[in-house]
């Protein structure tokens, strides 16, 4: 036979999935997010997503070239990097208070870890942690948006996000549709559900953290004397538990893990929302938990197959 | 003892994949291919000690007279498969890169059959079990453990199931699939051969559900007046990859794990593959032993997919040429199914024993895949059917690293390459740990060798 033949080991046959595949399905998902982030807040927060996608892609580049590394920006890991960095922020930010978050998330968390796979915390995450220590002010200046009950006037005023809110300034219908203040991408509730749904229904997170997060944490708030599904809806837990907290390089692989991971994330948000001065708490606690995650992962290892436990004092 | 009753529906498995079947020949009768001028039998066509040739270049040779064996106790002897003349003995190299005697016969075309080939005397079980060592039987699903060594149980060891394995979970082969509609009988009087000398009264017949043909004709003759105490029954699998595993089958037939590092007798159970067993019974009539068998010939480069029984030793090359040959530029040949078969280096091989398969592909399946960085997405470990780590194994493999190879307890890993099929950034997972694997086998070795040393 004169054609040379692929030998390789097997199997030699490989499923269609690829990382490209998940990451366009995670951005398909944020959709109804940026679109509804779009009608709340007007057009100033498709040019912040524009911004942000766009800066994250370029810094990826760049730094991947400056490493002397393969371009990745094929994954479209950066596009969604940048996306959900742009939705945890509020629609008058500074531009390049913005951009700077592209860099901290891009470059430092997640280039110079390793790239893709490798950051032991979620980059947007921490991107939008670094923000709100350095620029406090920028980071929590929500503004209101016409029809809203508090400031019907222009959209210019400032306005208390739910979580800081008087109660009963917010009915669970405002929080549904994004009547309210904050991130732009937190607000519309019902978009992050639909978004929610479509990543389990492709099999792109299992929705174990989701639910044991936000089961958690309604626990948590009923414990407390709180309404729960008022916590739920309210500030970023949404956000966070269906895209932040699902992040699967920062989350563990193993399904007990998940729930353990989970369940801390729900108990520390709820602890920060009640006991912290911030009125927020998901960011801190999912960022927290990142850290654990390696931890988690070597105690929730599953047992294999004809596993036996050796006996006492017996050595192989 | 509880009584043991049947499983109404399979026991729950975790992980594998749904790998596309493409069983293209599953309604296709099979096709018995002519006898070729030359067959080909190297010594190891199982696992185990290899055979010794007892013949000599110049010797005539009739089909099924013997032609090679060994004194070891796992092995099984080899025959031949055509009538003719022994033109040489000389080394090939065999898939997996090492060189191996092989026996060249040349036929002559008459197939004159052996003065050997008789029916054995078969009145107890080491009758049996001797009578298949001498059939040269060797597991036919693939893997080519010889048969006889796995009838003889260890007396410790309680086997009170013997389960069937019809899953045939690889995609493209049909060959168990075949041999469950054209040899049914020969299937169920090969069960009730051996279940009656194992003393064994409870018989699962398991087989994917992708197959309903084969489960209606298996379900007509198990459930006739033939299986008088109503000891065997079919048991219709979910049809995922890998559930002809015998690990997973066994798991989902009777919901008992084999322990790590053990065999199946430790969880009760012997597994046959389905032609081996009705191998059993049409030798058992016949005396003629294991000189042809039925295999799958498919794959995109082939013209004409077809289920071939071939006479053992026949050039790889003809039995494609004798099924219409190739439609497109081969890039890949297998020996096996796609998840677990050895890729050739090219079509000048032979068909052995424990081959079910031939499958050959085009460029578009043949181009693998570049790897690209973990995401830590977890596929991996929802697909492992022996619910292991892959990824951390994978990692563990890359490092050399013993001890976390160990805890991770990467000798549990069967290989069966789902991790590979599902990752999304095509990481060579299974590849990797097989890595890991060879470097631990490489490790206790060194161990053994320094302890015996240290006892001098």
């Amino acid at each position: 036979m004169e054609n040379k033949l692929y030998v390789s080991s097997s199997p030699h046959f490989r499923s269609n999935n690829s990382t490209r595949r998940i990451m366009l399905d995670v951005i398909i998902a944020l959709l109804p997010t940026s679109v509804a982030a779009c009608v709340i807040f007007g057009f100033r927060s498709a040019v912040l997503i524009a911004v942000c996608v766009a800066t994250c892609v370029l810094l990826e580049y760049v730094s991947r070239k400056i490493m002397k590394r393969d371009t990745t920006i094929g994954d479209l890991s950066a596009v969604v990097t940048g996306l959900l960095l742009a939705l945890n922020l509020p629609v008058d930010i500074n531009p390049l208070i913005a951009m700077f978050g592209c860099l901290i998330a891009i470059v430092v968390v997640k280039q110079m870890f390793g790239g893709i796979g490798m950051n032991f915390v979620n980059p947007a995450l921490a991107a939008r942690i670094v923000l709100l220590v350095s620029f406090p002010s920028a980071m929590m200046h929500w503004v209101t948006v016409p029809g809203q009950p508090q400031g019907a006037m222009i959209d210019a005023t400032t306005s208390a996000t739910p979580l800081a809110a008087k109660a009963g300034t917010y009915s669970y219908i405002d929080l549904l549709i994004g009547r309210c203040g904050g991130s732009i991408g937190e607000v519309c509730a019902i978009a992050l559900i639909l978004g929610g749904i479509y990543l389990v229904i492709r099999r792109v997170i299992s929705p174990i953290i989701p639910c044991v997060y936000l089961a958690t944490a309604a626990l948590m708030s009923l414990a407390f004397g709180l309404d729960p599904l008022y916590q739920i809806l309210a500030g970023g837990l949404l956000l966070g538990a269906i895209f932040m907290a699902t992040d699967y390089t920062t989350s563990p692989v193993t399904n007990w893990g998940k729930v353990v991971y989970a369940i801390g994330c729900g108990v520390l948000t709820m602890l920060l929302r009640t006991y912290s001065n911030m009125p927020e708490g998901v960011s801190f606690s999912i960022l927290l938990m990142n850290i654990l995650v390696p931890h988690i992962e070597r105690l929730t290892a599953p047992r294999t197959l004809g596993f036996v436990k050796k006996a006492k004092g017996e050595k192989k | 003892m509880a009584e043991l009753s049947f499983p109404k529906k399979p026991y729950p498995t975790r992980g594998g994949v749904h790998a596309p079947h493409n069983k293209n020949t599953a309604h296709k009768q099979s096709v018995e291919m002519p006898v070729p001028k030359t067959v080909v039998l190297p010594m190891t066509q199982h696992i185990g000690a290899p055979c010794a040739p007892i013949v000599k270049v110049g010797d005539t040779v009739d089909v099924g007279q013997c032609i090679a064996k060994s004194d070891a106790f796992v092995s099984a002897p080899i025959h031949a498969s055509v009538s003719g003349t022994v033109k040489k003995i000389d080394k090939i190299t065999m898939p997996g890169g090492n060189r191996v005697d092989a026996i060249f016969i040349e036929s002559d075309g008459e197939q004159r059959v052996s003065p050997d080939v008789k029916p054995p005397e078969v009145n107890n079980l080491s009758d049996l079990i001797s009578a298949v060592r001498e059939s040269g039987l060797v597991g036919l699903g693939g893997a080519g453990f010889p048969t006889a060594v796995k009838l003889s149980i260890p007396p410790d060891k309680n086997v009170d199931t013997m389960i069937v394995n019809v899953a045939e979970c690889e995609p493209y082969i049909t060959s168990d699939h075949r041999e469950a509609l054209e040899n049914g009988w020969d299937i169920i009087s090969g069960i009730m051969t051996v279940k009656e000398f194992l003393d064994i009264h409870r018989v699962i017949i398991g087989i994917e559900n992708n197959k309903p043909d084969a489960i209606k004709a298996l379900r007509e003759i198990a459930d006739s007046s033939v299986d008088i105490g109503d000891e065997i029954r079919v048991l219709p699998l979910k049809a995922t990859y890998p559930h002809g595993a015998e690990k997973i089958l066994i798991k989902a037939c009777t919901g008992r794990e084999v322990p790590m590092g053990g065999l199946p007798s430790d969880a009760g159970c012997l597994v046959m593959n389905v032609a081996s067993i009705a191998f059993i019974s049409r030798y058992l009539k016949t005396g003629m032993p294991l000189v042809s068998r039925r295999l799958t010939v498919d794959g995109s480069a082939i013209k004409d997919p077809t289920n071939v029984i071939v006479p053992i030793g026949t050039p790889i090359k003809e039995v494609i040429e004798f099924v219409g040959g190739y439609q497109e530029e081969p890039k890949k040949i297998l020996m096996g199914g796609p998840m677990m078969g050895v890729a050739l280096p090219n079509d000048e091989l032979y068909i052995m024993k424990q081959n079910n398969a031939i499958l050959a592909f085009g460029e578009k399946e043949a181009r693998l895949a570049e790897p690209s960085a973990c995401i830590r997405c977890g596929k991996c470990v929802s697909a492992c059917p022996m619910r292991l780590l892959p990824l951390e194994l994978c990692n563990a493999s890359d490092r050399r690293d013993e001890d976390a190879l160990n805890r991770l307890n990467a000798m549990n890993c069967m290989e069966c390459g789902c991790c590979s099929f599902t990752c999304p950034a095509k990481r060579h997972l299974v590849q990797t740990i097989r890595e890991g694997k060879a470097f631990l086998i490489q490790k206790k070795r060194e161990q053994d060798a320094q302890n015996k040393g240290g006892k001098k």
